[in-house]
């Protein structure tokens, strides 16, 4: 068995192109889409088509203005026509306007259903919806009344965030860090394993006095080390990247560790159960983007499993990429400890034991 | 039929007893028996798709047996695989060896595969590299050698831990003809060195007339024929072969070239090429050209040669082996389904 490992080892040390690859993918996400995802709107353009020019037009000018110097979500740009406004959100040369119209001012001191529009894109719909937000927080301000009195008479909803704001990139690292062991096992333990199959190396083993399990256990394991191997370095790297600091506390690295290697063996024996019986190189490399699909997005890695419709759910629920995604978050953003992780350590355990034990009878001895 | 008694008893390394192995409804090999006695080299000889292949997957454990059973050594390949596995060393068909390890790496894990005792581990690798000639490349990556060094190293490999009884499938099919003389050699060499019964597949005649000390004809599964190479040449009718290609033939050319003195069978070849078996080479060549003479019939080509491994195929299979071989080339023989 430890032959088997050596071998596997020795060549996976000797290909360091595959190995790097297997790092690559996840860590360009992890860097291209934590950074394009999550980030705030700066310096959108919004016109403002005022055929009002009233005084209550003018605060509305003035909260604008406001918006622009302090959070900079807006440019307002100043149009003659309602028409010319909605073209130009049509073409994407503004992405919003704003229409007071005309008797807008005295509307309002009548208090007679004083109403502006607000024109948006909505095939954008996280653009439109930061317009909606924020032109209705100034039309909630535009509403209070000038005095304020003393002892507030409505509800207030207090939000108390438990962690630090997290950006986007710090909440895609677990995902990016399972997604690496994923690749790493799909080449490592998925193409490998058939090409070696293809070129005759297992014909090589099945006529040495070798046992099932022992070519079944030295495979799993072999591809397990690989998977653990590119996990630690893609929490390195992925945390210094992403500014996570629980690498450096102490008290983390076992759990860390244990996680990695619950995680490693579970997608190890995934695999290897998957393609037990195939013999075909081209089919690892066909199934690669669909698993990765199937597992990778219903996991949490990159958007909540709360928001998912139930089928989906459930997929969620037997996906060893869950458990891989939930215990990786609690100790990197968390700060959580065992009472946290070991109902995902128990599932990732119990997964690899099954695949592993189904692989069994599925295993050929012979060609 | 009852089975023979273990090789201990009767001198028999290898007893294959009415094996066969069947694809669903197609018969790969079929009621084949044969036994190879300690220390002999074995030819299985026949074109690709005879069933040699499969016959020696089955001695090797490599694939199960349908019906009948074959001994490595007294252990039944199906009964007891582990210690038909020990006794024997393999070389297949395909380049087994990992491309990425060094020659010494693809031998030490072999050697570890095997329980080689760590004790003499080294030496062992040592000794057989230096055997197949390969000690300067030891430290090399194996994908850096050539087809024939790749081969030398597969048959060290296959020698690590000291095997009784070796089978090489096709050793020298890809290799240039210089390579193939150079595996030849060290074939022999080996066999000089190691007590070893040797089992070899091939479809070059030449290297099984070279090589070994009996061979098997296989065709169509079935084995049509067993002996040393001289019996079998000595079965053939006629010692001697004459080709001749000749213009301008008479309709009746073949019947009166069936009357020549010493002929004991014609075959043409088509393109008036004719292929004339005879027991007396010189006088049927001379009754030969004075026939052509007297009728007028130009001698395009003429060759006499002895009787060889081809003329026993075509004897006991009725067609030459190379027309196997380019049909396999041109026309894919139907997938048998399992």
């Amino acid at each position: 068995m430890f032959a088997i490992i050596e071998r596997e080892m020795r060549k996976f040390f000797r290909s360091p192109f595959l190995m790097m690859m297997s790092m690559v993918f996840p860590l360009v996400q992890l860097i291209v889409l934590g950074n394009a995802f999550g980030g705030k709107i700066r310096d959108a353009k919004i016109g403002i088509v005022d055929q009002d020019r009233g005084t209550q037009a003018l605060r509305i000018h003035e909260a604008v203005d406001s918006v622009r110097a302090n959070l900079r979500t807006f440019v307002p740009l100043t149009y003659d026509n309602e028409r010319a406004a909605m073209e130009d959100v049509r073409i994407g040369k503004i992405q919003g306007a704003i229409v007071i119209p005309p008797d807008y001012s005295r509307r309002v001191y009548e208090k007679n259903h004083p109403r502006i529009a607000l024109i948006v894109d909505n095939s954008d719909n996280f653009m439109s919806s930061t317009f909606t937000d924020h032109v209705g927080q100034i039309v909630e301000a535009l509403n209070q009344p000038q005095i304020e009195p003393r002892l507030l008479e409505q509800s207030v909803l207090e939000i108390v965030e438990l962690y630090p704001y997290i950006e986007y990139m710090k909440y895609l690292l677990p995902g990016s860090i399972a997604l690496a062991m994923f690749v790493s096992v799909m080449i490592g333990g998925g193409i490998l394993y058939i090409d070696d199959k293809a070129r005759g190396v297992h014909e090589g083993y099945l006529v040495t006095p070798i046992s099932k399990f022992e070519l079944i256990f030295g495979l799993n394991i072999a591809g397990a080390v690989k998977a653990v191997m590119s996990g630690i370095t893609i929490t390195i790297i992925g945390s210094l990247l992403a500014g996570v600091s629980s690498i450096f506390d102490p008290s983390k690295l076992l759990l860390l560790l244990t996680a990695i290697v619950c995680i490693s063996a579970a997608f190890n024996t995934m695999m290897f159960l998957l393609l037990v019986r195939v013999d075909d190189p081209l089919v690892p490399r066909a199934v690669f983007g669909i698993l990765n699909t199937l597992l990778f997005f219903p996991s949490g890695a990159i958007y909540p499993i709360q928001a998912f419709p139930t089928w989906l759910q459930w997929i969620a629920r037997v996906d060893p990429f869950t458990y891989a995604v939930h215990s990786l978050k609690s100790l990197l953003l968390k700060d959580a400890g065992w009472a946290a992780v070991w109902p995902d350590f128990a599932f990732l355990g119990g997964f690899a034991l099954v695949a592993g034990l189904l692989a069994v009878p599925l295993f050929r001895r012979t060609l | 039929m009852t089975p023979p008694p273990a090789a201990a008893a009767n001198g028999n390394a290898i007893e294959v007893v009415n094996i066969v192995k069947k694809y669903g409804d197609f018969t790969a090999v079929n009621d084949v028996s044969f036994a190879v006695k300690e220390g002999e080299i074995f030819g299985l000889l026949g074109p690709n798709g005879a069933g040699k292949s499969t016959l020696i997957r089955m001695m090797t454990t490599l694939i199960p047996i349908t019906a009948g059973l074959a001994r490595i050594e007294g252990h039944d390949v199906s009964q007891d695989p582990d210690a038909a596995r020990r006794a024997i060393g393999v070389i297949p068909q395909a380049m087994t060896s990992d491309p990425d390890l060094t020659l010494e790496e693809n031998m030490s894990i072999y050697a570890k595969l095997y329980d080689v005792p760590r004790q003499g581990r080294k030496e062992t690798i040592a000794e057989l590299l230096e055997l197949v000639d390969l000690t300067k490349w030891r430290n090399a990556q194996t994908k850096t050698l050539s087809g024939g060094m790749r081969r030398r190293l597969e048959i060290a490999r296959g020698l690590v831990h000291d095997p009784r009884v070796f089978f090489l499938d096709e050793p020298t099919t890809g290799l240039d003809p210089v390579s193939r003389v150079a595996v030849w050699e060290m074939l022999m060499n080996i066999k000089a060195k190691r007590k070893l019964t040797v089992l070899i597949t091939t479809h070059y005649m030449d290297e099984a007339d070279r090589l070994c000390d009996r061979i098997a004809i296989v065709d169509h599964g079935k084995l049509v024929a067993l002996d040393t190479p001289s019996n079998l040449k000595h079965s053939v009718p006629g010692e001697s072969v004459i080709e001749a290609q000749f213009l301008n033939a008479p309709a009746d050319w073949e019947e009166k070239l069936k009357a020549l003195p010493g002929i004991t069978a014609v075959q043409h070849e088509g393109a008036a090429m004719y292929r004339l078996l005879t027991a007396t080479a010189s006088k049927t060549t001379v009754a030969l050209v004075e026939l052509a003479v007297t009728l007028g019939v130009e001698v395009k080509s003429l060759t006499v040669q002895s009787t060889t491994l081809d003329d026993v195929f075509v004897h006991y299979t009725g067609r030459q082996l190379r027309d196997d071989l380019v049909k396999t080339v041109y026309q894919m023989p139907e997938r048998p389904s399992r």
